[in-house]
């Protein structure tokens, strides 16, 4: 297997690795290669920040093992090779009436990668995380396969779902798909005036699928305005789907500045109509808004950005206003701002859910948004939550412990997995999370 | 109507994305290669993103007799059947330095092997009167440069064998379409130096499927590799004979 020596980075493109990567075709050569030289794998790196990055090293390439494997349609159990994307499954699947249960905001995301930062979506309050819905994770380690199941082999399950690439590689998985009606979305959007609003509707919202999006630049009286998105999965006549658009080279970096966000912002929320509306959409377009634009990401320029994303328990939710007033009043923040009632579903030791609400906020790459991201880190560990990782560049390693309770756990069995520590990256290293504690 | 295609080196992306172009319109796929396990992985993809039947099947460019089973197996599909070849292979032109018996086997992948199974196709598509093949070659097979001769040689008399299959064919309402591509982000090219434009597998097949449709005889994919071509074959023998490109 030859390697190709490349720079790349995370999704923010803040953070740059160079390292050796090998792009196996088939299972066989994926074996052949993990038992010469293992080493962690990647996929469509779609996490933001240093989370697939393994800089002076080796990478295994997973995105051509994209196959469906197996399909029971019994069961509604898939098999699936670990580069697949979710959204191909999506649109393979909720044609014939199934659908993954749990789908994140890409759907360029590979099915490795959702298990791997045990993903959660706009239902997270209703099924909970990605990982509570797969049945089987196939893990080759080195020469070895094993087959880990969430009952026989619970340990290792739970440091896998989550556990950011440590025990192994994934190199398939069986996932519980949902039945659903059809391939279409019922759509409402409602303007939500300001913070207290919003948490009572998050909080009283029965859909499946919701999600709020706030205007993070907005002050006052305003502060906390913002667009409450419900959705149900309906069947219906799908449109043809337009063309993804491109962005084609980075941005100038005064095309996300304050002045600039905030017309957007204002523009983006007024959009909606005073009374709201609900329109039917085929399921790509409220699952994965931004896909429409290829490359979004270099709207942020060539120095990249920042996504801080935090949870908090419920009874704090007065840090995630202070966090709001923080951001609003710096100017920092990008049109990219969500705001998500989470439940407490959640796969394995290292996962990022917990009973409360996050809070998602895009910043370009500036020393002062560093600085900014800081203080929110600080404020989540205080109030009991957690920082996620797949978004994170930033944060110090001495925050772990408080936010991620059950690290001890998994460090032992990824130690037992991995004993070389072969699948380290950039992330592991900066955090510590391998470090004798 | 209902189509068939046996796809010749289905374990390459190029094949998987063709054969996966295929599957979604509902056509019964069968993948031949050499490797049983992962073509059996990829019959399975195939048959869950819509194709009426798929099946994995033995085909090695270097054995022969074991060809006359496989268009055994197609005959005995009613419709239209058709054929792409994918097959090739590509050692590096300094191993073929080290050992120049590997040519054999450079032009048993890319021509010979390739060529005796459409010849034995061939009487099935003019006694059903129609049916398409795709054969894959390559710009390499434009014009022989120091990096890759062998190959570029072996990919030539394919594209010469399907000029005369085509001419063949055309009588009895087959056809032949000749695809060259330029640099695709394949196995063959992960990692090679001095590689440029290279194109994704997913386009190639997009490519292939409109030359199929509107029954286009020589395509370069992507378009601009044709004008790339045209350039490179017209350097006087005199200057490329000193040129490495």
């Amino acid at each position: 297997m030859r390697w190709k020596r490349t720079e790349y980075t995370g999704w923010g493109r803040a953070v740059h690795a160079s390292a050796e990567i090998a792009r196996p075709e088939r299972l066989s050569s994926l074996r052949a290669v993990l038992s010469e030289s293992p080493a962690p794998a990647i996929g469509q790196l779609r996490s933001y920040g240093d989370a697939a990055l393994n800089d002076d090293g080796k990478v295994i390439d997973m995105t051509r093992l994209d196959r469906i494997i197996g399909f029971d349609a019994e069961s509604g159990v898939v098999e699936v090779e670990a580069g697949a994307m979710i959204g191909d499954l999506g649109r393979i699947f909720a044609a014939r009436g199934w659908i993954p249960p749990v789908m994140p905001g890409t759907g360029f995301a590979t099915v490795g990668g959702c298990i791997a930062n045990d993903v959660h979506g706009k239902n997270h309050h209703v099924v909970g995380s990605f990982g509570q819905h797969v049945t089987e994770i196939t893990l080759f380690q080195g020469d070895k396969t094993r087959k880990v199941t969430p009952d026989r082999t619970a340990d290792l399950f739970k440091a896998t779902v989550g556990g950011l690439g440590q025990t192994g590689v994934i190199a398939s998985a069986k996932i519980s798909l949902m039945p659903c009606k059809g391939d279409m979305m019922v759509l409402t959007e409602r303007r939500v005036d300001g913070w207290d609003e919003f948490l009572a509707a998050l909080e009283n919202s029965r859909a499946d699928y919701n999600v709020g999006w706030i205007d993070a630049t907005a002050k006052g009286s305003n502060l906390g305005r913002g667009i409450l998105e419900e959705g149900e999965i309906t069947s219906g006549v799908s449109p043809t789907i337009g063309r993804a658009r491109e962005v084609p080279f980075n941005a100038p970096h005064w095309a996300l500045s304050a002045p600039v966000v905030r017309m957007f912002n204002e523009a983006y929320y007024r959009r909606v109509p005073v009374g709201g509306r609900t329109t039917v959409k085929p399921i790509s377009a409220p699952f994965f808004p931004l896909d429409a634009i290829h490359n979004w990401n270099r709207l942020y320029g060539k120095r990249g950005f920042h996504q801080f994303q935090c949870v908090v328990p419920v009874a704090e939710v007065q840090t995630l206003r202070q966090m709001l007033e923080l951001v609003a009043n710096s100017g920092l923040a990008s049109p990219l701002a969500v705001l998500k009632r989470m439940g407490g579903g959640r796969a394995g030791y290292m996962s990022f859910p917990m009973d409360g609400l996050t809070l998602a906020v895009d910043f370009p790459n500036r020393s002062a948004a560093r600085v900014l991201i800081g203080n929110l880190e600080r404020m989540t560990e205080d109030a009991g939550g957690r920082v996620y990782l797949a978004k994170d560049a930033l944060m110090a390693p001495e925050r772990i412990e408080a936010m991620y309770p059950e690290h001890a756990l998994w460090l032992k069995a990824v130690r037992k997995a991995d004993p070389d520590g072969a699948m380290t990256t950039d992330l592991v290293r900066r955090l510590k999370l391998r470090a004798p504690s | 109507m209902s189509e068939n295609w046996i796809i010749l080196g289905a374990t390459s992306s190029m094949a998987r994305a063709f054969a996966r172009g295929v599957s979604q319109r509902g056509d019964a796929v069968f993948l031949a290669g050499r490797d049983s396990d992962d073509l059996a992985t990829t019959a399975q993809d195939c048959a869950l993103r819509g194709a009426r039947l798929a099946e994995a099947l033995i085909f090695d460019a270097r054995a022969p007799e074991g060809f006359a089973g496989l268009i055994a197996r197609l005959e005995r599909e009613e419709g239209q059947i058709n054929a792409a070849v994918f097959v090739g292979s590509m050692p590096d032109q300094s191993e073929i330095d080290a050992d120049p018996s590997l040519i054999q086997g450079i032009v048993a992948d890319n021509f010979t092997g390739p060529a005796q199974f459409l010849q034995m196709l061939a009487p099935v598509l003019e006694a059903r009167g129609g049916g398409t093949i795709v054969g894959v070659g390559s710009v390499a097979g434009d014009r022989g440069r120091v990096g890759n001769y062998a190959y570029g040689a072996a990919k030539a008399g394919f594209h010469t064998y399907l000029s005369g299959l085509r001419n063949r064919l055309t009588r009895s309402g087959a056809h032949v379409v000749t695809v060259k591509p330029g640099f695709v982000d394949t196995a063959m090219t992960w990692g090679i130096e001095g590689m440029f434009l290279v194109a994704p597998p997913e386009k190639v097949s997009e490519d292939i499927l409109a030359a199929v449709k509107k029954r286009r005889n020589v395509v370069y994919t992507p378009f601009f590799w044709r004008y790339i071509m045209l350039i490179i074959r017209m350097i006087p023998e005199p200057i490329f004979k000193k040129m490495s490109i």
